[in-house]
């Protein structure tokens, strides 16, 4: 790489920034793009449930739109989706679950090992809602840190759901889960749970940013590792990218985005990136962007082969 | 993610402190996921639910067999409900279940927690009807008998058996519910006109006693012993010097009203 005048890259950065601030408000609804279409596709499946729970939203023939919850549904009666962590759990009580349950668990996890593990967590997951809410507030307000926990907590605890279901055995986490009592209750009627989620967002707002999708949640650890293998990917483009960091202030990951191990891979490599979308939309340089990870990686030797040839 | 400046000891302390918080948090959602799942022996579940424990744990709570159940008898239980969070359950004093012939809330069970070899409705076994002979209309002596009209396996979970009555010579007609039929159901339970219902849907477990091996019955065993038995011969009592009453009327004709028995 060769040196720059520090002067002039931060000028380059400050010029991005202005950039983005400059935006017209259809440019800025625009760099919203991805955040406006994850909020219809969170509520919408939500809807889906709902409607097919309460006013029997079905397709000619009787056949339900989609019926059960994020744990375990049917698509227009025929396709089985089972949450596969739910899934590992039950089986790691040592009781071996039904076929249908199990395609179900495969057809879940080969859409998510295609899309990217976390889309879950950015897309679908109602508890999204309720975080994303208290960390934009978080940001509002400018509440300071007092708090600060590893993000790698997040594997020990989906070792510790893990072992719980061996020795209670029980489905450790599903019988806890906030994403599971958020969804049963707004899909079947409201209990106690909205306090849990009272909790989460008061959590997230007070103590720690990002502290429940970020730090704690084992589903999302699960997810995690599973976003490691996907195919969509965040690319990354260092010729264009001018360092103005409007990506990391978005990103509710930020570690993701280390522009060393970027620049590295010409892509994001961790599996916590939740494909949410919100700095390809934002960047305004335009280097990041969505692609598909064989994509990325023949683009990258090509660019390195192009680059040794013009040395 | 070879990162060049951890050491062995970050490495080692970073484990540590993990796992300790991890074990600690394990240890209170442990005993929470532990005293919920003990909470279950009073839940009635759907047709096909598996035992208690294989219930708890294959349940997915998902809901399906609430949205497949036709007469909204099945509900989740939710969040601090004295239940066990998400699973499926019914009040039959509300709602009870109405046996559909197809199990549609068997057939949704996505994991098996309602068991598909539930070929038969009849074979369910929910609850158990127990009567609560203080309260019940019948064994007060009235001519009650709904429970008993309106069990789908009338005269088989549900029978009428004649009691002795101490008022007077009339004899009651009680019902009497058989556990080798009963698949509680509940729509006993919900006809029931008591103010509180005399007859209840409960886990079989929590009502239902057990013999043993210990005890034989004899008269029911066809043994060597019992065949071999002869009774004493029969003592002949000397003719009594006292005449036999002549009854008035035909044996069994108005015995009810003559004012003696």
């Amino acid at each position: 790489m060769s040196e720059r005048d520090p002067l002039s890259v931060r000028a380059e950065a400050l010029a991005s920034t202005r950039k983005l601030h400059e935006l017209s408000v259809t440019g800025r609804l625009w760099s919203w793009r991805y955040l406006v279409l994850r909020r219809l596709v969170q509520v919408g499946i939500l809807l889906l449930f709902f409607g097919t729970a309460h006013w029997a939203w079905e397709l000619p023939k009787k056949t339900p739109l989609l019926t059960g919850n994020l744990s375990a549904s049917t698509f227009v009666g025929v396709v089985p989706m089972t949450d596969p962590f739910a899934a590992l759990q039950i089986f790691v009580t040592g009781h071996m679950l039904q076929t249908d349950a199990l395609l179900g668990a495969a057809l879940v996890l080969a859409f998510y090992l295609l899309l990217g593990g976390r889309v879950f967590c950015a897309w679908v997951c109602p508890v999204n809602l309720v975080t994303d809410l208290a960390g934009w507030l978080r940001n509002r307000l400018a509440i300071r840190a007092i708090a600060h926990l590893p993000r790698s907590l997040r594997y020990f605890v989906l070792a510790t759901a893990l072992v719980l279901s061996v020795v209670t055995g029980v489905a450790a986490f599903e019988w806890v889960s906030p994403v599971g009592m958020m969804h049963r209750e707004i899909i079947f009627g409201l209990g106690f749970g909205a306090l849990a989620l009272l909790a989460i967002f008061l959590f997230d707002l007070l103590l720690l940013k990002h502290g429940w999708c970020g730090h704690l949640c084992p589903l999302g650890a699960f997810w995690s590792l599973v976003g490691y293998a996907a195919q969509v990917k965040v690319r990354f483009d260092k010729s264009t990218c001018t360092h103005c960091g409007e990506c990391a202030r978005v990103c509710p990951e930020p570690q993701v985005l280390n522009l060393k191990k970027l620049e590295e891979a010409g892509q994001v490599v961790s599996g916590e990136c939740s494909n949410c979308g919100r700095c390809t939309a934002l960047c305004p340089e335009g280097s990041l962007a969505f692609d598909l990870k064989p994509l990325i990686r023949a683009h990258l030797r090509q660019a390195q082969g192009s680059g040794t040839r013009d040395s | 993610m070879a990162d060049p400046t951890l050491t062995r000891r970050d490495f080692l302390e970073k484990a540590a402190q993990g796992t300790a918080m991890a074990v600690t948090g394990g240890l209170l959602w442990g005993y929470l996921v532990l005293q919920e799942s003990r909470a279950a022996p009073f839940a009635l579940r759907p047709p096909g639910a598996l035992a208690v424990q294989d219930f708890n744990a294959t349940c997915i709570k998902c809901g399906k067999c609430v949205n497949a159940c036709p007469y909204d008898t099945l509900k989740l239980t939710s969040a601090g409900g004295d239940l066990p969070i998400g699973m499926p359950y019914f009040e039959p004093r509300k709602i009870p279940c109405y046996l559909c012939p197809d199990i549609p809330c068997m057939k949704a069970c996505p994991t098996g927690a309602l068991s598909p070899e539930l070929k038969n409705i009849n074979d369910a076994r929910m609850g158990l009807a127990v009567i609560d002979i203080e309260n019940c209309l019948s064994w007060k002596g009235l001519r009650c008998e709904i429970c008993h009209r309106e069990c789908p396996l009338k005269g088989k979970a549900i029978s009428l058996e004649t009691h002795p009555r101490n008022i007077s010579k009339h004899a009651m007609f009680v019902p009497l519910v058989h556990s080798n039929v009963c698949t509680g159901c509940g729509i006993c339970e919900k006809a029931c006109p008591t103010a509180e219902a005399a007859i209840r849907i409960l886990p079989p477990a929590l009502v239902q006693g057990k013999i043993g091996e210990h005890y034989r019955l004899g008269w029911t065993i066809d043994t060597q012993i019992t065949q071999d038995f002869k009774p004493a011969p029969a003592v002949t009592l000397p003719p009594s010097s006292q005449p036999v009453p002549v009854p008035t009327t035909a044996p069994g004709m108005d015995y009810l009203n003559s004012g003696d028995l």
